[in-house]
């Protein structure tokens, strides 16, 4: 750190034994971001209630398209026509190349569908950004008092993000598992147990970790102006009298 | 009493506010001198501009014109990080609303400057403990701030604005949120502080209390320093203060 040159004979007065800097080790500002977590545990769990719904309606969809292009490439015939009855959107017969091979067909999300979970995440998105915004006004008086003793805007920055990623992993956590789940249950019980015999594992757990991660990013997206917000208060506004 | 150098020096200090078109200058050309180990006490009506000086003097608000300087050093000339530096070590602040982290038991709101300041855990509880002992409520160090009651919290606040051992504390309206006999208690606590350590007290505050442990007296009126009593200019009109109050 370049101190100008008044500064830094100013600085030495100080400083003495300790260590001239300020800082915040990380365990401490996990330990803060977790403390305020729980004690505003009813407020986190009705912003992480909407990302779970949002993850969860992804997870869903993410997870029953593995499930069809399970039974789908099963190459039997009979699960096939069951997914066309079932709205699947495929061709009548199964596309074969030149040598009349069959060829590997996978289902993914239909259109209209894939449209209705981005409006969800994107409808998620603004309601974390309320919600955050709601908590900054509400700590306003925490986070000057936090800078009158010292904090640099980067600590309050951290703390917030810390806070949000720790609730968006586990929203989205819970979310994506329900979610799989809930499309697991859907299948078994329209196609029956070819759902979960032919069920790609892999393909499930990739769906789940895609869930996973757009929830967790998109929760990070969201506090991310709310923290600069909050970052960038001045240290006056802890002096504000009104409650 | 350390009759050392001064602590803070406000130089033809003006501040003006944009408000919406208008301009306000809360402060018009302020100069005033604070002797390091001093007691002093603003005063004056709100509007006065009290507050302005007073962040002006806590590193909290820069001045339009003019120059602050805390410690001999202009703090117009300081970056973000060395204003974090200056409130984490130099200044101590306590607040008219205590303003206790609600998260944090009154150990961890003591030691949190001292965590900022590099210091180690046990180091910081050690030291937190003590500080806590000196304002009375050592044992009370893990209750929270709303199992504490008013004249409680503010102790712990006192306790936190001593916790870098700094030059000098500054008190918003400290007594604004208690009761008189707890007002008082408070008010003993920090004339005591300032004459066993040294400390240079500055308090904003329309609580005459105050005025019978301070070392000087200012009186800001509309944005200029009305005048500046000492301690033994006060006696006599601190009798026409409150007979003005009766």
């Amino acid at each position: 750190m370049a101190l100008g040159k008044s500064a830094s004979a100013f600085f030495d007065t100080g400083g003495k034994k300790i260590s001239r800097q300020v800082v915040l080790p990380f365990r401490k500002s996990l330990e803060i971001s977790i403390k305020s977590i729980k004690v505003r545990f009813f407020r986190s769990m009705i912003t992480v209630i909407g990302l779970i719904l949002a993850v969860a309606f992804l997870g869903f969809v993410l997870a029953g398209a593995e499930v069809a292009s399970g039974m789908l490439r099963s190459g039997d015939p009979e699960l096939r026509n069951v997914l066309v009855k079932a709205g699947y959107d495929l061709p009548a017969e199964p596309p074969v190349d030149a040598a009349g091979r069959l060829m590997p067909e996978s289902v993914g999300a239909g259109a209209k569908e894939r449209w209705i979970v981005i409006l969800s995440l994107l409808v998620c998105t603004v309601g974390i950004v309320n919600a955050q915004l709601m908590a900054v006004t509400e700590r306003f008086r925490e986070i000057g008092t936090m800078k009158c003793l010292g904090a640099l805007d980067s600590f309050v920055l951290r703390l917030f993000l810390l806070e949000a990623g720790m609730q968006g992993f586990v929203g989205a956590l819970i979310g994506a598992v329900f979610g799989a789940v809930a499309a697991l249950l859907a299948g078994l019980v329209r196609f029956g147990l070819p759902a979960l015999t032919w069920l790609p594992v892999g393909g499930l757990v990739m769906a789940v970790g895609a869930a996973i991660g757009v929830g967790f990013v998109l929760s990070l997206a969201g506090v991310v102006y709310p923290a600069v917000v909050a970052a960038r208060m001045r240290p006056v506004e802890a002096m504000r009298v009104q409650e | 009493m350390d009759t050392g150098h001064n602590i803070v020096r406000v130089s033809e200090v003006t501040r003006t506010f944009r408000m919406g078109t208008q301009v306000v200058q809360a402060l018009k050309g302020v100069d005033l001198s604070i002797q390091s180990g001093e007691y002093l006490s603003i005063m004056g009506p709100s509007g006065s501009g009290k507050s302005t000086l007073f962040n002006m003097i806590g590193g909290l608000d820069k001045p339009s014109t003019g120059k602050v300087y805390i410690d001999e050093v202009d703090i117009a000339q300081l970056d973000a990080y060395e204003l974090a530096w200056l409130r984490n070590r130099k200044i101590g602040y306590i607040f008219q609303t205590f303003n206790l982290i609600q998260v944090m038991t009154a150990l961890e709101n003591v030691t949190l400057p001292m965590i900022f300041a590099g210091m180690s855990n046990d180091e910081s509880v050690e030291k937190g403990l003590e500080l806590l002992g000196l304002v009375g409520l050592r044992e009370r160090h893990a209750h929270k701030p709303n199992e504490l009651s008013g004249g409680q919290q503010q102790r712990v606040a006192i306790a936190r604005s001593l916790a870098n051992t700094p030059a000098i504390i500054l008190a918003d309206e400290p007594t604004g949120n208690l009761d008189l006999t707890t007002g008082e208690e408070i008010i003993a606590l920090l004339k005591h502080l300032s004459s066993e350590r040294g400390v240079t007290v500055i308090s904003a505050t329309h609580d005459h209390k105050m005025l019978a442990v301070s070392d000087r007296v200012v009186w800001i009126r509309d944005g200029r320093i009305d005048k500046i009593e000492s301690r033994d200019q006060l006696n006599i009109s601190v009798g026409t203060i409150s007979s003005k109050d009766a």
